[in-house]
């Protein structure tokens, strides 16, 4: 089959490898018909993540038809077509059975803090993923589910990780009615994090990039004020000024360990990889919010520590929330959302690239060339 | 009565002014649907609902370990399902290994040496690709700097700044590597002219 392939930092391409294998009963392999590069991916192919293996396919939003099933599987059948949540989980651990998908104990034993990601290196489990013709899903009978007749394609891909990310972070800031709520960074997550924050009763919502293509969307897909950052000396004094220098309610940190916006962060962090990425945003987050008020985290970070200003944290009382998104929980309200048209996932996809050019597609997603938002892959496309 | 321009933080009321729930409503596609937290999917955070997850086991069949796997230190044991891919081989092999059986996730120096290993990796696998038939490049994906706009992309861009040390930092090693490997081999050819 043809897969995408980790060469090193900055390198990656197709190349055959063979068709993954059934290796445990509850196991389902799946034809893969779409699946999209995340802004998490980025993380792996800039070399920040520990243990990310030479070869490796990347990939955790992906949705496929199912080739073969295990001999223990009993809610899936060759043929269905299936969207799969990036959390690989057991359904019985300790963690699974109150909620917690993303932080399930029984499927990746390199590391106990964070759960099972398809193609998110050794350090979440060794699991090859979908950025690929073939995948393996562990756990057939409890992640994947079947997509909805009406449910677009590029909804049902988006749902597996971005939107479902977007609406978990909204949620982590427990708004209530009326909430004056930042989110920063508009790529995908925050773009949909915008949009939850008005289902959850806001009453403003403002988007903090630089990005005119991405400020454009959050002003068009999310009706929110945006705020570019390029345009003021310090974007904290100017979200102060905005409101009444209490500060946000909610500050919901979309972006992540390679936020921008500090050159020395972004340099020793990103680029010379003296610390676990740069966490401008989350900095930005802590002064940003009011006293009192809560910050949501749902931008990827990695396991090596970064310089945050835990201090400032703690001297403002703020409750800071976070966790990795337990996607198969946010499913059903979800499709409601995205049938009634409150949240529009596809609206953001701006690049769609055959498998055969993934590293233009990451090239692109990575250096922000002609105004990539949400790049998807079709391993089929000739 | 305060003075009006005194701002809200110093006062006891938001001074804001705020849009109605019906002026919400009329711009905002489902505005307010999930107003109750009830309806949010992950309120609470811990729902106890074993019977929901579509599992039918206690404790999962155990995955076959066909040949030794790699573990935190902090699992009791190999968890019952794990990823198969790429398992440890040769020098960046024994490096993760160390991680991975001497240092628990808690500990940076386990995290360091993961690095350590990825670029052992890396520059291994650099290495035996100039024997295949299809050698590494410093970088890929470049072609889209002429076909996607990479100048007009970057125009005004405030991250264009430290963009520039891209390529300082994806081509440097290789500059570093071929100037190494072309003095090498400079005095070792001298040194059998002798």
């Amino acid at each position: 089959m043809r897969a995408m392939v980790y060469r090193g930092p900055y390198k990656v391409r197709v190349e055959e490898k063979d068709v993954p294998a059934i290796e445990h009963p509850n196991d389902a392999i799946v034809r893969v018909t779409l699946a999209a590069i995340c802004g998490s991916d980025l993380h792996l192919y800039h070399g920040l993540m520990p243990d990310t293996r030479i070869g490796h396919t990347f990939g955790h939003e992906f949705i496929g038809i199912v080739e073969q099933v295990g001999s223990s599987v009993q809610n899936l059948q060759v043929g269905d077509r299936v969207m799969v949540p990036f959390n690989i989980f057991c359904g019985s651990c300790w963690f699974c059975v109150r909620g917690l998908y993303s932080n399930c104990h029984n499927v990746n034993p390199n590391a106990t803090a964070v759960g099972g990601i398809y193609g998110y290196s050794h350090t979440t489990g060794g699991y090859d993923g979908g950025q690929s013709q073939y995948v393996r899903v562990p756990f057939a009978d409890v992640g994947p589910v079947r997509i909805p007749e009406w449910m677009h394609d590029e909804d049902a891909v988006l749902l597996t990780d971005a939107a479902a990310t977007g609406y978990f972070g909204a949620q982590l800031g427990d708004i209530a009615e009326g909430d004056t709520v930042v989110v920063l960074g508009a790529g995908p997550v925050g773009l949909i994090a915008a949009q939850s924050s008005w289902l959850m009763g806001a009453g403003r919502v403002i988007v903090v990039d630089h990005l005119q293509e991405r400020l454009e969307k959050a002003r068009t897909m999310a009706y929110a004020e945006t705020l570019d950052y390029d345009e003021y000396d310090d974007v904290v004094v100017e979200l102060k000024k905005q409101t009444d220098h209490l500060g946000a309610d909610v500050v919901i940190d979309a972006v992540g360990a390679e936020a921008d916006g500090n050159f020395l962060q972004q340099v020793t962090g990103t680029k010379l990889k003296l610390q676990g990425g740069s966490p401008v945003a989350l900095n930005w987050a802590i002064d940003g919010v009011r006293k009192g008020g809560t910050v949501s985290v749902v931008g990827a970070y990695g396991p090596i520590p970064n310089a945050v200003k835990f201090g400032d944290a703690l001297n403002k009382g703020l409750t800071l929330r976070m966790n990795q998104t337990p996607v198969k929980r946010q499913w059903p309200r979800m499709f409601e959302h995205v049938r009634n048209g409150h949240l529009t996932p596809r609206a953001m996809v701006t690049h769609r690239f055959p498998l055969e050019h993934i590293a233009e597609a990451y090239h692109v997603f990575s250096a922000k060339l002609d105004g990539c938002i949400k790049p998807l892959v079709l391993p089929d496309a000739a | 009565m305060t003075d009006p321009a005194i701002p809200s933080a110093y006062v006891r009321d938001k001074r804001t002014p705020t849009e109605t729930r019906e002026q919400l409503r009329a711009r905002i596609p489902g505005w307010g649907a999930d107003l109750d937290p009830a309806d949010r999917p992950s309120h609470p955070r811990l729902q106890y609902a074993p019977d929901t997850t579509g599992a039918h086991w206690d404790f999962p069949e155990r995955q076959p370990e066909k040949e030794p796997r790699e573990r935190s230190i902090e699992h009791a044991f190999l968890t019952p399902v794990f990823g198969t891919a790429q398992p440890l081989r040769g020098l960046s092999g024994a490096i993760r290994k160390l991680a991975y059986r001497r240092f628990s996730e808690g500990r940076l120096a386990h995290w360091l040496l993961l690095i350590v290993g990825d670029r052992v990796d890396a520059w291994g696998s650099h290495l035996r690709s100039f024997a295949s038939g299809r050698p590494d490049v410093p970088a890929t994906g470049l072609r889209s700097e002429l076909t996607r706009g990479g100048l007009r992309s970057r125009r005004g861009r405030s991250d264009a700044r430290h963009q520039v040390l891209d390529p300082v930092l994806v081509a440097g090693p290789w500059v570093a590597a071929a100037a190494v490997t072309w003095t090498g081999v400079r005095r070792l050819v001298r040194a059998l002219r002798r």
